[in-house]
């Protein structure tokens, strides 16, 4: 008898392809325990806003015209292992609401090229997971479709926004999940979580049907439980897709990383996001990740990121401004809900979004309308926009001394519910060290290094655009050194 | 504002809305102590070319299909509410 739960995505890929395991046992597995969640009532983790029927529910098919395979359900590498899939990425006749009252019970009429490429290779759909309201928000908390706990401790969050994929992967509801990362929303979830969550190099993985909140930053990755698995699944969704002018083809193949050394690798500690305001707990389990990487031959050394400390700030123009752009399509005429009774076209436009997005997707979009504004888009946007060149350059200079970068992915381990809805700086800090990558374009990792007060810390690893080779290798080493046991929270 | 982003906000939700964009637009106004001249602004951070794909024509979503989400429809188009009532 084979236990299904403790195998890994790759595991379970392998075990169908020996034999071992049927593909529907390991769906009709993981969907029982997606949908004894989703049915529990108040009483499980709300990791899923939707579960499969089956797997003839897996989309396989972009949209008419866009058509990119004819092929089978759970044919192909993937083999059939059942994938997670964050509610934004829009998935041909199943929910698509991105987590808001305005899309509640849109089936779009065709699938995000991420979503395909990964059907396409053999993986099938389990379920669309929860998540902050259009991606806005780092605990989940901001989900029209009510929170997800934490299965570490659910008197706390998962993080956000990917934090549906980050609970359902973590408590064993799905094998492996997607994610998306604007400023931290693969990364601080998965480290919350003590999962492995990645965000790739900006335009590696199409766009291209993804619901947008800030289009020069959402990047789609993997939220897995181990380094392997995100390998695995990354190499399946990068390329470039002509529906997604900004996507390109990555330079080489991603690897199934092996290494168990780090010997001859430059770390590189940026003091401006390892210092002030890093919880004391965090700090220590990352300290002693360091010295475990000393240990397998790496070698640590400081590094400047003299602009990190204003990423936030330009993250919280920038990402607004984009998003005040993007939500103007959500206006109760083409999807989703329109305010009943409106006395004419302005007055319908304003009642619907009234009605239909929560406070924080119209705190930004106030918040971008304003930096936008004449008169006020030089000080803001434009200021914003050169803070983010000096952020890239900052890296840049950094990576000629060292390979990686490595900081906590969070300051803080998982907060309580409720703690930090009413400060929305205190919530946009969770970002802290997430959104300088974000801000540059370039890969980072989060994996789990070790426990405070009992819930998971996160180790990031960032490296220069293209690097995802040796990012995932040097966490591989890491991850088998640190061994970190995450099956307290599938029990 | 509100009414630039097409935002009907109730009463009770206007005092927190300014309360918390305050805070906010004070943490972000950090950005103005840095010395940024000459420093050209990020518009794409990696570099591409040749992104545009060949002028080729293919299909797009069936009429019915485009329509079958809406709120409201009449006959081959989105139905609104006039725009002077």
């Amino acid at each position: 008898m084979t236990d299904i739960l403790g195998l890994s995505a790759a595991q379970a890929a392998a075990a169908i392809e020996k034999g071992d395991l049927g593909a529907e046992e390991l769906f009709v597995f993981y969907r029982e325990r997606a949908r004894a969640d989703a049915d529990a009532n108040g009483g499980g983790l709300n990791c899923f806003t939707w579960v499969a029927e089956g797997i003839s529910d897996t989309p396989l098919e972009s949209g008419p015209g866009w058509s990119d395979g004819d092929g089978t359900a759970g044919a192909g590498p993937l083999a059939g292992v059942p994938l997670g899939v964050k509610d934004l990425f829009c998935t041909k006749g199943v929910p698509s609401q991105s987590g808001s009252r305005i899309l509640e019970g849109y089936r779009p009429p065709y699938t995000a090229s991420a979503v395909t490429a990964l059907t396409g290779a053999g993986a099938t759909l389990v379920g669309k997971t929860n998540q902050d309201e259009f991606a806005m928000g780092s605990s989940t908390e901001n989900s029209a479709y009510g929170p997800t706990l934490n299965p570490w401790d659910r008197g706390r969050v998962p993080g956000g926004s990917s934090g549906g994929s980050a609970a359902a992967v973590a408590a064993g509801l799905a094998p492996w999940a997607l994610g998306t990362d604007t400023g931290g929303s693969i990364r601080q979830p998965a480290a919350l979580c003590g999962i492995v969550g990645l965000k790739p190099t900006y335009g590696s993985v199409s766009r291209f049907g993804m619901i947008a909140f800030a289009s020069s930053l959402d990047q789609a990755g993997p939220l897995t439980r181990d380094v392997t698995d995100a390998a695995l699944m990354l190499r399946h969704m990068v390329g470039r897709d002509h529906c997604d002018a900004t996507s390109l083809q990555f330079p080489h193949e991603i690897e199934l990383p092996s290494a168990e050394r780090l010997d001859g690798i430059r770390l590189g500690i940026p003091e401006e996001l390892t210092g002030e305001g890093i919880e004391g707990g965090v700090l220590d389990a990352f300290k002693a990740s360091l010295a475990r990487a000393q240990e397998l031959g790496a070698q640590v050394q400081n590094v400047r990121l003299p602009h990190a400390p204003h990423a936030l700030s330009a993250y919280y123009i920038l990402a607004p401004a984009e998003a005040s752009s993007n939500l103007a399509r959500f206006d109760g005429v083409r999807y989703g809900m329109r305010a009943p009774d409106a006395t004419d076209l302005l007055d319908m436009y304003t009642r619907t979004r009234h009605d239909g997005f929560g406070s924080e997707v119209k705190r930004r979009i106030m918040l971008g309308a304003y930096a936008l504004s004449s008169g006020y888009y030089d000080a803001y946007y434009g200021r914003a926009q050169r803070v983010r060149t000096k952020i890239a350059e900052d890296f840049r200079a950094a990576f000629a001394e060292v390979d990686l970068i490595v900081t906590p992915t969070s300051p803080t381990v998982a907060f309580r519910l409720g703690e930090k809805t009413q400060d929305p700086w205190s919530m946009y800090l969770n970002d802290f060290c997430t959104v300088p990558m974000s801000l540059a374009g370039i890969p980072a990792i989060s994996i789990p290094c070790g426990l405070s007060e009992g819930l998971p810390v996160g180790l990031q690893i960032a490296g220069p655009a293209f690097s995802e080779n040796r990012l995932l290798d040097a966490a591989h080493a890491l991850e088998r050194a640190l061994g970190f046991d995450g099956s307290e929270a599938r029990a | 504002m509100a009414r630039l982003a097409r935002l009907e906000l109730s009463v009770e939700e206007i005092e927190p809305m300014a309360r918390e964009l305050s805070a906010v637009l004070d943490h972000i106004a950090k950005i103005g102590e840095l010395d940024l001249a000459g420093v050209p602004p990020t518009s794409h951070v990696v570099e591409l070319t040749g992104a545009l794909r060949a002028d080729e024509p293919r299909p797009s979503l069936p009429r019915e299909v485009a329509l079958a989400q809406a709120p409201a429809v009449d006959q081959d188009g989105f139905l609104v509410p006039s725009p002077q009532a």
